[in-house]
């Protein structure tokens, strides 16, 4: 529970007052009313249960019932400032569609996933040779809804791949503040239990404004191998 | 259509006849115009000071005025009593609701009916082919006459959700909120076959002469009967039929003939029986064309998000049925993408249940929390008194 109210402060933070939102398996509403009852966001949610929907109409959201999967294609380009996927991208059948629509219909896609590469998960399958049940993973593998996960290096891949700049990276750990970091340094992929992104296109960040320290201070990434593209801060 | 006892509570209703004379006739699609222009009417509940709780309700095919008070013909309860009324999702002590006959209907409203002023005599055929959007302008007109400036919501089922898209198409301005119930953003070829086969069966009754029944002092029971038992069907389910007949017999063994043996038969004949007592055969040719001739996305270019383009400032609530086969979910999905793609901001919901289409008149509580969940936010943000439930 801490990871997501952790999660949703943070989010609570990044979102400029009175953007248009877009939060993809919004569940019952709880980011997409805060997020509307502080910043003043125009707000519509897409959730997959009939209950969550209920929820998000008995609070007054705009909500549609629907599949990320299958049904993001439908919204038009840049309709959004924000498009955030919570902890859901490992759950998508096809996460590289997702991400990439994220960024088609939103300026900016803020995105949390559990690591694989954080070092408990990489601890359990050495030792014992089983799948991992952590504290971000918390489900046996026969039930565990994640069907796509990825470390931070297979996801900063993913975005380099993709064309999209991470303009700010935090790591949630449980039950501690967000810790800004460069999600592109090995050891961040060892002890982040779950990241939280703030992306753009790459052709557009260059020409729009983007805030600066959305975490805070972070170290300016080190370069790892010079063909990489990598993750820039804009300077002001 | 209801199995819930009338609503005993005492509700403030008003309505009875607006007559718009010569001067102001009701511009029609076809290129007519029809004058004068009667509109049958009742309202619940009372227009608040800054006149911004008034909700329009739309009626489906069959359906009348006769919202949540009891229906003169019948004596059963309003159609949609289950929702409308103290302390349900439409609680008239909150708002002021609307809920006007169809022009091309028989409950008061200038129909096919009615008499043509130039003759005296019902129109039959000689009245012009009406359409969703002509329904939509005389109820404009209606709501204008009753010093409606905006409406808080305007809200339908089936073909009054096919009506709540035109008034989003047509008077965006005038709208705040929008619900739109197991409805259809066009009828499909299949819903048009459906239609054709219910009007066949009213023509093919001797009894219907050419339209002219009226005149004659017949009318043809008989064909309208057949067509209501057929549309009767479409507005259930697979599941609704089995599970409440079955293969049940009327009574012990076959009767080896062509008597009502089983319990659906006797039911489908018991529907076309009771309807032609309160319906128009030539309403009911009229308002099936009206309804095959909607088409949205044809008025617009054939783009549907181009009909809510001006649409943007208004709240949309869609809702489907898991088992509705006659406007089936795919349906209101298009509608809600057609919304999201004109970046309107909408609320989806498809309700699970197994009882088809006529489910939004029947004991739904998802629809019931639902429908009071988004009025009631909606409520709120337009700052009506009590606007949280």
């Amino acid at each position: 529970m801490s990871i997501v109210r952790e999660d949703f402060r943070e989010i609570l933070r990044l979102v400029r007052p009175g953007a248009r939102v877009l939060d993809v398996g919004c569940g019952e509403g709880e980011l997409l009313e805060m997020l509307t009852r502080e910043k003043r966001v125009d707000g519509q949610g897409l959730e997959i249960s009939p209950e969550g929907v209920s929820a998000c109409l008995a609070r007054g959201l705009a909500v549609v019932q629907g599949d990320g999967d299958r049904d993001l294609d439908h919204f038009p380009t840049r309709a959004f400032d924000y498009a955030i996927l919570s902890k859901t991208l490992q759950q998508m059948r096809e996460p590289r569609h997702v991400l990439s629509e994220l960024l088609r219909i939103a300026d900016q896609a803020v995105i949390s996933l559990p690591n694989f590469g954080h070092w408990k998960v990489r601890w359990a399958l050495l030792s014992r040779g089983r799948m991992p049940e952590t504290g971000a993973l918390p489900d046996p593998w026969w039930a565990t809804p994640n069907i796509h996960l990825c470390t931070l290096r297979d996801f900063t891949a993913l975005c380099d791949d993709l064309g999209l700049r991470i303009d700010a990276c935090a790591a949630l750990d449980d039950g501690r503040p967000a810790r800004p970091i460069d999600p592109r340094k090995p050891i961040e992929n060892w002890r982040a239990e779950t990241a939280l992104f703030l992306l753009s296109r790459k052709a557009e960040a260059q020409a729009e404004a983007v805030p600066r320290n959305l975490f805070g201070e972070v170290e300016l990434p080190k370069p790892e191998a010079p063909a990489k593209p990598k993750a820039r801060r804009k300077k002001k | 259509m209801t199995a819930q006892a009338p609503i005993t509570t005492a509700i403030e209703t008003g309505g009875g006849t607006w007559r718009f004379p010569a001067s102001q006739p009701l511009r029609l699609d076809s290129g007519a115009s029809l004058a004068p222009l009667e509109i049958a009417y009742k309202t619940y509940g009372k227009l608040n000071e800054t006149k911004s709780n008034a909700v329009l309700v739309c009626h489906a095919l069959t359906g009348d005025q006769h919202l949540a008070s009891t229906h003169p013909v019948t004596g059963k309860p309003g159609w949609w009593s289950r929702v409308v009324g103290p302390g349900l999702p439409l609680d008239p002590e909150r708002y002021f609701i609307i809920c006007s006959n169809v022009v091309g209907g028989c409950m008061g409203t200038t129909g096919p009916a009615s008499p043509d002023p130039k003759t005296g005599e019902p129109y039959a055929l000689s009245f012009p082919v009406i359409t969703i959007a002509d329904m939509v302008r005389a109820q404009a007109m209606l709501v204008e006459a009753l010093g409606v400036e905006t409406l808080f919501a305007v809200v339908g089922g089936s073909m009054g959700g096919m009506q709540v898209l035109q008034w989003a198409a047509d008077y965006p301005e005038k709208l705040f909120s929008a619900v739109c119930i197991a409805a259809a953003p066009r009828h499909s070829a299949q819903n048009i076959a459906f239609h054709e086969v219910g009007r066949q069966a009213v023509m093919a009754d001797p009894n219907w002469m050419g339209g002219d029944y009226l005149k004659a002092g017949v009318r043809p029971e008989k064909g309208l009967a057949v067509a209501r038992m057929a549309a009767h069907i479409t507005y259930l389910s697979e599941a609704a039929l089995q599970r409440k007949f079955g293969r049940e017999l009327q009574r012990d063994g076959l009767s080896w003939g062509f008597d009502a043996d089983f319990q659906v038969e006797s039911y489908l004949r018991h529907q076309g029986a009771s309807f032609v007592d309160r319906f128009d055969a030539n309403s009911y040719l009229y308002i099936t064309r009206a309804l095959d001739y909607f088409d949205l996305a044809a008025q617009h270019g054939g783009v549907l998000a181009n009909a809510f383009a001006k649409a943007r400032g208004v709240k949309f609530c869609v809702l489907s049925f898991s088992s509705d086969w006659l406007y089936p979910t795919a349906e209101s999905r298009d509608i809600v993408r057609a919304l999201n793609a004109a970046g309107c901001r909408a609320s989806f919901v498809e309700i699970e249940s197994d009882k088809g289409h006529d489910a939004f008149f029947l004991d739904e509580p998802q629809l019931d929390a639902t429908l009071r969940g988004f009025l009631a936010a909606q409520a709120q943000a337009r700052g009506l008194n009590g606007g949280l439930a």
